[in-house]
């Protein structure tokens, strides 16, 4: 350990967790970190076993790695045939993977299916402390745990199979402190978004984000896994908040997490995990929850945002290169100065690893009570996960979607990147929970604007944006 | 039914090392560049890391009919067989698709120049042996100018002595960690490196065990 850190040794909770994790730092290398889960996925994965076999390698912990299909599936009913043959050869190639590697895999018809980075906390495996990598840029999510989480390429997924260990540089600490309260209406996605609005796209390029103050502490564990989940779009590397008793809450009994004394003793361990008073961070940003709105992006990247109560920006005020800012409203077929709630939406996407959990279909069915979808809209409610399915499912929500006339899906990624037949058609324009707005994202020539479960659900009734502020409420 | 199992061809990209390299220079000067532009989610599912190149940039590359779309710039002959791309802020941004870096490679580019990087994807271009350059605002704006204005605009870009130069104007230096260097200059095989670390990660992982009350996943 070098010095400065033996004389300050007020710890930040990234500092804790990365020199619990440290296996050697041998001259000459980066710091080998060592990884507790690593969650796989068949989009990202069957490139790395190819080469782990090439190699004549095993995968060194096949207990700490968990697999999903996620991204290709179709959310119609399950046993519905797969048309596209080239994703059936995806998903089969994991399956064999999994077999010949001995890897526990989450399959098609299994209870426990649903988008990596919803079943990774659902069933206890995301725990406070850990180490989580995936093939997949949103594994920021587990980090509403306390765990440094962070996504990788293929090549690291392979290094992670082989050598359960990571080579890395230490990234950079950033601290958001958010103080204050939201606002009624406003959820931890308008927060999501509202951060990357005012720290922009490389925000936070390098950095480990954690998040701090009262509006953090005050979210649920599902508002804090949205909130890291989006800490990507603002290029971090990974996001985290400290572990408390909601946190606890949260994981306890769920099906992998510690039991009996082994749990009293892990929440002993989890309780020091907070950074400490005094702790120094490289960068340090402040932002008020209370100023928070519902917000809805206009552009092609998630830092183009405005207040739903706002308009489309004019191009001089915008900090952006005049070409690139004309592209981008040409692209969204989108005027300066109009209202955002003048804006008409074709589909509405509720779901992504975003917004897909239970809180999130609560919320978006609490709006969609007793209304009807315009007649002008085609709107999907897709559950994170066949758990988060089963649970909305008991307490109804499925049948206060169905009767509003919203379709009710399977499990799976599905219109958040299209690799499934749920995609737009050109020059459809959607309200989607899901994270990125980028062109073609959702399907090519379609245009999506980022909104929370509230906002998606409100924009299906009214056939275009509306401030959920005022929703009346049935 | 398909034949899965065959996967030798799939290491066909084996990292080479980078040394120095010199080439025609493509502008693709815009911020924000993301991974689903440079390989849109259909190229996705091949379970191969060749074949990539054709889909590079598609969407842009081909309007919705197939044919070739003549105002983007990697259509525009003259930077025909270019094998250094320079480009705007935060290149790479989005998806950690390393199908993003195989089309780059692919289609021949070997370095990107742009004023700042996506992590993930910049973690990719190294597996791959692809040196991304970061180069401040200025520099690289200059560097578009020339590659918009100078016909088969050319750059050597030196990995050894850290510096980037052209025929005449251009000669800077640029800063890269060194390991990351050095991973390149070798072409070192990142994973047989930490397998040379056996004896830590086993300890590690006893110490861990005794010290710690994180356990394995209890599959039940
Ligand atoms: S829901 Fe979307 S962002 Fe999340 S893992 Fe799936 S494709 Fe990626």
């Amino acid at each position: 350990m070098d010095k400065p850190d033996v004389i300050n040794h007020q710890r930040t909770l990234l500092h804790k967790i990365w020199e619990e994790h440290l296996v050697c730092e041998a001259t000459g290398e980066q710091p080998l970190i060592y990884v507790d889960l690593h969650l796989v996925h068949e989009v990202t994965s069957p490139q790395a076993f190819a080469g782990l076999r090439a190699a004549n390698r095993r995968v060194r912990r096949p207990e700490r790695t968990v697999a999903t299909v996620d991204h290709n599936i179709p959310t119609e009913p399950r046993g519905t045939p797969i048309n596209d043959p080239i994703a059936v050869r995806q998903i089969q190639a994991l399956q064999q993977n999994c077999t010949e590697f001995g890897i526990p895999l989450f399959d098609m018809d299994s209870s426990d299916q649903g988008i990596v980075h919803v079943i990774g906390p659902e069933l206890g495996l995301t725990q406070p402390g850990m180490t989580i990598v995936c093939g997949d840029s949103h594994t920021t999510t587990h980090g509403a745990f306390g765990a440094l989480a962070f996504g990788i390429g293929t090549s690291e997924v392979e290094h992670v199979l082989a050598t359960q260990c990571l080579g890395q540089r230490k990234p950079k600490n950033m601290l958001i402190a958010v103080s204050g309260s939201l606002p009624e209406g406003v959820g931890a996605k308008d927060l999501a978004l509202g951060v990357i609005r005012q720290i922009g796209t490389d925000g936070a390029n390098g950095h480990v984000i954690e998040y701090a103050g009262t509006a953090i502490t005050a979210l649920s564990m599902e508002g804090r896994m949205t909130l890291c989940n989006m800490s990507i779009e603002a290029g971090a590397k990974a996001a985290m908040m400290a572990p408390d008793d909601t946190t606890f809450a949260y994981v306890k009994d769920r099906r992998f997490a510690p039991r009996g004394r082994e749990w009293d003793e892990s929440v002993e361990r989890w309780r020091m995990l907070p950074s400490d008073p005094g702790a120094k961070y490289d960068t340090v940003a402040q932002i008020s929850g209370s100023s928070m709105a519902p917000f809805v992006t206009w552009g092609t990247n998630p830092g183009m945002v405005v207040r739903v109560d706002e308009s489309v920006p004019e191009i001089s005020d915008l900090k952006m290169d005049r070409d690139a800012a004309t592209r981008m409203l040409e692209y969204m077929d989108l005027k300066p100065g109009t209202k955002m709630e003048d804006i008409c939406v074709d589909r509405v996407f509720i779901g992504s690893c975003t917004n897909s959990r239970i809180e999130d279909l609560r919320a978006a069915a609490r709006v969609a009570r007793g209304y009807r979808v315009a007649g002008t809209v085609r709107a999907i409610v897709v559950p994170g996960s066949q758990a988060v399915k089963r649970a909305a499912e008991q307490e109804g929500l499925h049948e206060i979607f169905k009767n509003s006339g919203f379709e009710w899906r399977e499990s799976g990624c599905s219109m958040c990147l299209g690799m499934n037949p749920d995609i737009l058609q050109p020059g459809e324009r959607c309200a989607s929970t899901s994270n990125r707005n980028f062109e073609g994202r959702q399907g090519r020539g379609g245009r999506t604007h980022l909104v929370s479960p509230v906002m998606a659900a409100a924009a299906a009734i009214a056939g275009h944006f509306t401030d959920v502020r005022n929703w009346r409420f049935q | 039914m398909f034949a899965i199992g065959v996967f030798s061809e799939s290491r066909i990209l084996d990292m080479q090392p980078f040394r120095t390299h010199t080439g025609k220079v493509a502008p693709l000067y815009r911020d924000n560049v993301d991974t689903d532009q440079i390989i849109p989610k259909q190229f996705l599912k091949r379970i191969e890391r060749t074949g990539f190149g054709e889909f590079l940039f598609f969407d842009w590359r081909r309007s919705p009919d197939g044919r070739p779309d003549l105002s983007f710039v990697l259509n525009d002959h003259r930077y025909d067989s270019a094998s250094i791309l320079v480009t705007g802020k935060n290149f790479g941004c989005g998806s950690s698709r390393e199908h993003a870096v195989w089309a780059l490679l692919d289609f021949g580019f070997r370095a990107i120049i742009a004023p700042s990087f996506a992590d993930i994807f910049a973690n990719n271009c190294v597996k791959n042996g692809v040196l991304t350059v970061t180069l401040g605002e200025h520099q690289v704006a200059e560097i578009v100018g020339h590659a918009n204005s100078t016909p088969d605009y050319e750059i050597t870009v030196d990995l050894e002595k850290c510096m980037i130069q052209d025929k005449r104007r251009i000669s800077e230096h640029f800063h890269i960690d060194e390991f990351t260097r050095h991973c390149l200059l070798e072409g070192l095989d990142n994973i047989g490196l930490t397998l040379e670390h056996e004896p830590q990660i086993t300890a590690f992982e006893a110490r861990r065990s005794r010290t710690s009350t994180a356990r394995d996943p209890e599959w039940r």
